[in-house]
C-alpha cells in the first residue's frame, strides 16, 4: 500500500522531468537552427521539378524545368528579402566549390535584382525571374530564401525553406549531395 | 452623404481589396467558403481569407480562378494540398499520420476509464483480518 502511494506521489514528478527534459533539447535545436517549429515539409521530395519556364533576369539566362538537370542548387531568392543577404556568402561559396547555382529572382523588380548581384557577387549559373511567384507556390514555397537540390533526373532530393547556413550547408547539404553519386 | 456612403459600402470580408472578389456572388461565396480551410503558409494560425500576407492572397487569387474556371471545391482543395501537403488544411483530414490525432479524445476517455476501474479494483477487495488482529478487534470491542 505504501509503495503504491509513493508510485502515485512521484509519477506527476517523473512525467514534469521527462517533459521538462524534452522541452529544453527542442528548445536548444531551436536556437542552434536545428529544428524549426514552423517548418513546413516539402511536398516535393522524391518527385520531379514542375513543369515551368521563368525568363532571363539580368545578367543571366532563363531556363525550363527541362533544363534542370542537375546535381545542381535552385534557389528562390529576392533583393528586398534580409535573409537572402545572410545566406548569399554561402551561395557564393558553394558556386566556387563546383556545385552549380540556379537563381529564381521571386516577385523582384528587374532592375534591383540585378543590382543586388552586383554587389553581393552573382553565384548564380542561369538566372530567371519569377515576377508572379506563380512558379514559387508551384514548388509550395512560403518564403524566400529556399533551395532546392535537384538530381541528374530533375527530380528534387533535398529542400531547404530559409537562409543556408554555414550548419546546414555541412550538416544536411552536402550529406545530400553525397547520397546522390 | 454618409447614407449614400454606407450604402456603398463592401461587408467586411478578410479580403481587403474588393477588386480581389468575384463579380458573381455565388462563386465568391465558394471561394470564400474553400479558402477559410486553407491554411496561410506565413502566419500559420490565419486563414488565407484572413491573412494579409503576400502569399496569402496570391493564393486566394489562385483559389477564385480556379473556381471561376469550374472547379470543384474538393479539386481546388487538392491542388493547394499537392503543393503544401496536409499541413495547408485547417481541418486534417483522417489518415494514416493523423488517426492519433482524431482518436485522441477517445483514447483519453478510455485511458481514464480504465485507470478509474483499475484503481477501483485495487480499493475492492480488502485483506481480511489476520488472527493476531481478529483478536485485537474481539477484544477492543467486548470493553
Amino acid at each position: 500500500m505504501i509503495d503504491r502511494r509513493r508510485v502515485l506521489l512521484l509519477a506527476p514528478f517523473g512525467v514534469a522531468a521527462v517533459a521538462g527534459a524534452g522541452f529544453y533539447a527542442t528548445l536548444g535545436r531551436m536556437r542552434t537552427g536545428d529544428f524549426d517549429p514552423h517548418e513546413v515539409p516539402s511536398q516535393l521530395i522524391g518527385k520531379p521539378v514542375p513543369a515551368f519556364g521563368v525568363p532571363a533576369q539580368e545578367p543571366g539566362q532563363g531556363f525550363t524545368s527541362l533544363e534542370l538537370r542537375g546535381p545542381l542548387l535552385l534557389n528562390f531568392f529576392a533583393s528586398w528579402c534580409v535573409p537572402c543577404v545572410v545566406e548569399h556568402p554561402e551561395l557564393m561559396a558553394l558556386s566556387r566549390g563546383g556545385l552549380p547555382v540556379w537563381g529564381v529572382a521571386y516577385k523582384d523588380q528587374p532592375a534591383a535584382a540585378s543590382n543586388f548581384l552586383a554587389r553581393h557577387g552573382n553565384p548564380y549559373a542561369r538566372l530567371g525571374r519569377d515576377a508572379g511567384g506563380t512558379v514559387a507556390i508551384d514548388f509550395g514555397l512560403y518564403g524566400v530564401p529556399e533551395s532546392y537540390l535537384i538530381d541528374r533526373q530533375g527530380v528534387v532530393r533535398w529542400r531547404n525553406p530559409g537562409p543556408l547556413t554555414p550548419a546546414i550547408v555541412d550538416g544536411r547539404l552536402r550529406p545530400a549531395l553525397r547520397a546522390l553519386s | 452623404m454618409l447614407l449614400i456612403l454606407l450604402a456603398l459600402a463592401v461587408p467586411a470580408y478578410a479580403v481587403s481589396n474588393p477588386a480581389e472578389m468575384l463579380t458573381n456572388p455565388a462563386l465568391e461565396q465558394r471561394a470564400e467558403q474553400v479558402g477559410r480551410q486553407l491554411r496561410c503558409l506565413v502566419c500559420q494560425n490565419e486563414s488565407i481569407e484572413d491573412s494579409n500576407a503576400d502569399l496569402a492572397r496570391d493564393l486566394r487569387q489562385i483559389v477564385r480562378a480556379r473556381i471561376a474556371q469550374g472547379d470543384t471545391d474538393d479539386a481546388v482543395q487538392a491542388w493547394v494540398v499537392a503543393r503544401y501537403g496536409d499541413f495547408v488544411r485547417l481541418r486534417p483530414p483522417f489518415n494514416a499520420l493523423t488517426a492519433v490525432l482524431w482518436a485522441s479524445p477517445v483514447l483519453a476517455v478510455l485511458g481514464g476509464l480504465g485507470a478509474a476501474l483499475w484503481s477501483r479494483r485495487q480499493s475492492e477487495a480488502p485483506v481480511p483480518l489476520s488472527d493476531e488482529e481478529q483478536a485485537r478487534l474481539q477484544a477492543l470491542t467486548r470493553s
